[in-house]
C-alpha cells in the first residue's frame, strides 16, 4: 500500500459501503430511536464516538491481544466506552437519556461496533481505524437522521420538536400518520433508502 | 509469534485491559455524578410542577417551585405532620428519596402481604407531601405514589384539589415499562384523562379505578373510571392498584381524613 486514502476510508461508509444499507447491521436501534430527530441525533453521536474510539483502542493493542481472548477484549473496550457515553448523556442531555432509556446501553450489542473492530481495526493501524470508525458512525448517522426526519415530520408534523404541520388534535389541518410513529415504518424507510442507493451503485446489488 | 498466545501473556493482557477500562469507567461515573444528581433533582421538581399543572417549557424550575410549592413530611399512620426537628439525613424535605426511606430500618416498615396490593413489600412510615399555594390558600395537594407495574416499580405523583376528592394531575417520573405499551403511562393524552376525575364518592369511599379497555362515558361511574392502556393489561392493573393503595387506608387515608376534618371544622 503506497498511500493511505483517508478520505475514502472516511467517506466511503456513508453511501458506498454504508453499514446499515449495505451490510444491514444495527437495524434494531435504527428502528427504536428514530421517532424523533433529537433522539436520533444523540444516538448517532453516541454510536459514532463509540465506534471511532473502540476502533482506535482495538487497533492500538491489536498486536498484543492473544487471539483466544480477542472477542472478550473487544467487548470489554466497547462496553466501557458505551458506559462512559451513557454517563455523559445522562449528565448533559438528561431528557434525551430518559427517552433513549435502554438503547444507549444496547449500543454494546450493536453489530456495527463489533463488526468494525473485528473486520477492520484488528488488521489496520490506529489512525486509519479511527477514521474508519468515524466514517461508519457517520454512515449510521445519515440513515438515522433521514429516517428520523421523515418519521417526525409525517408522524407528528414536527421538525426537531418545532411544529411544521399543525396537527388536527391541536386544531391544525394535518392528520398525523400513526404508522410513522411505529417501528415498522422505519423498516419501509430503510428499505426505500437501500433501493435508492442500489440504483445509484448497481454494484451493491447481490448476484442472484 | 507463538509467545503471544501463552497463558501468561493472555492473563496479562486481560488484566491490563480490565484495569484500564475500570479506571476509565469509574472516573466517568464519579466525575459526572454531581451533574447527574442535579439533573435528577431538577427532573423531580419538574414533575412535581407538572403534576400541579405549573410546568411550562422554558420556565425557571427552581424559582417556580420555591414560589408556589411548600412541602411537609407526614406520618402515614396518623396523618400528622412530623416536626422539622425530627428530620435527619434520610428524612427531610429537600432530599426525600422514597426508595431509601422504604428500605431504611428507622423509617421503613413491612406491609402485611394481604394489604400489599401495590406489590411494594415495604413502605416509608413518613411521606413528603407537597402543597400548591395560590394567594396564601392551599389549592392542591401533590402526593408521591409508587407501585409495581409489569417490569418495574413506577414512581409518580397524584395531585388532588383542595376538596380532596377531585384529581388535578397525574404523572410518573420514573419507570421501566415497555416503550409503546406500558410506557404509554407517559402519554400526555392519557395523563390528561385523570384531570377532573373523582377519587372518592360523596360518602368518602375510594372509587377511582383504571379499568381494562375504554370506560363507558355515559355511565354514572364514568367520573371514577380511567381508560386502561391497550396492550398493557398488567401495567394498567399495576397503576390501578398503586393508586388505590396510596389513596386508601394504608396510604394517605389518615392524612386525607385529617385534612378534610380540618377544612370543614
Amino acid at each position: 500500500m503506497a498511500k493511505v486514502k483517508y478520505k475514502e476510508i472516511l467517506f466511503d461508509p456513508i453511501f458506498k459501503s454504508n453499514p446499515i444499507t449495505l451490510q444491514v447491521l444495527g437495524i434494531c436501534s435504527a428502528l427504536a430511536v428514530t421517532t424523533k430527530l433529537e433522539t436520533a441525533l444523540v444516538m448517532s453521536l453516541a454510536v459514532t464516538v463509540v465506534v471511532a474510539f473502540s476502533n482506535l483502542f482495538v487497533s492500538l493493542i491489536r498486536n498484543y491481544v492473544p487471539s483466544s481472548i480477542r472477542i472478550l477484549v473487544e467487548m470489554t473496550i466497547i462496553a466501557s466506552l458505551v458506559i462512559i457515553a451513557d454517563q455523559f448523556i445522562k449528565a448533559f442531555a438528561y431528557d434525551v437519556s430518559k427517552q433513549l432509556s435502554v438503547y444507549v446501553g444496547l449500543i454494546i450489542t450493536n453489530c456495527i461496533v463489533m463488526g468494525r473492530a473485528e473486520a477492520y481495526a484488528l488488521k489496520n493501524p490506529p489512525l486509519q481505524s479511527f477514521m474508519d470508525g468515524v466514517g461508519n458512525g457517520l454512515g449510521y448517522a445519515v440513515i438515522l437522521l433521514v429516517v428520523g426526519f421523515m418519521r417526525e415530520l409525517f408522524g407528528s408534523g414536527k421538525f426537531f420538536g418545532i411544529s411544521i404541520f399543525p396537527l388536527t388534535t391541536d386544531g391544525g389541518w394535518y392528520q398525523g400518520n400513526g404508522l410513522m410513529l411505529l417501528a415498522p415504518s422505519a423498516f419501509f424507510l430503510i428499505a426505500m433508502f437501500i433501493w435508492v442507493l442500489r440504483t445509484f451503485y448497481p454494484e451493491q446489488v447481490e448476484e442472484k | 509469534m507463538a509467545k503471544k498466545d501463552s497463558t501468561k501473556k493472555t492473563l496479562l493482557v486481560a488484566l491490563g485491559v480490565c484495569f484500564v477500562a475500570s479506571i476509565l469507567v469509574s472516573t466517568a461515573a464519579v466525575g459526572l455524578n454531581p451533574i447527574q444528581s442535579n439533573n435528577k433533582k431538577l427532573d423531580l421538581l419538574k414533575n412535581i410542577l407538572a403534576a400541579g399543572d405549573l410546568y411550562k417549557d422554558g420556565i425557571d424550575i427552581e424559582k417556580t417551585y420555591k414560589k408556589n410549592i411548600s412541602s411537609q413530611i407526614i406520618d402515614i399512620r396518623t396523618g400528622k405532620t412530623i416536626p422539622e426537628k425530627k428530620y435527619d439525613a434520610q428524612c427531610n424535605v429537600d432530599d426525600f428519596n422514597v426508595e431509601e426511606m422504604a428500605n431504611s430500618l428507622k423509617w421503613g416498615e413491612d406491609i402485611p402481604q394481604n394489604n400489599d396490593i401495590a406489590g411494594i413489600k415495604r413502605k416509608p412510615k413518613a411521606m413528603v407531601v407537597y402543597t400548591v399555594k395560590e394567594n396564601e390558600n392551599i389549592s392542591k395537594f401533590i402526593l408521591p405514589i409508587y407501585g409495581k407495574g409489569l417490569w418495574s416499580t413506577l414512581y409518580g405523583f397524584i395531585a388532588l384539589d383542595k376538596d380532596l376528592h377531585t384529581i388535578k394531575g397525574f404523572t410518573f417520573y420514573q419507570h421501566g415499562e415497555t416503550p409503546g405499551l406500558g410506557g404509554e403511562v407517559d402519554n400526555p393524552k392519557w395523563k390528561r384523562q385523570w384531570i377532573g376525575k373523582q377519587a372518592f364518592d360523596a360518602d368518602g369511599n375510594l372509587k377511582i379505578e383504571v379499568i381494562k379497555g375504554i370506560a363507558d362515558r355515559g355511565s354514572t361511574h364514568a367520573k371514577y373510571q380511567i381508560d386502561g392502556l391497550s396492550g398493557a393489561t398488567l401495567t394498567t392493573r399495576g397503576v390501578n392498584n398503586l393508586v388505590r393503595f396510596w389513596l386508601g387506608e394504608n396510604g394517605y387515608g389518615p392524612f386525607l381524613k385529617k385534612m378534610k376534618g380540618g377544612n370543614n371544622g
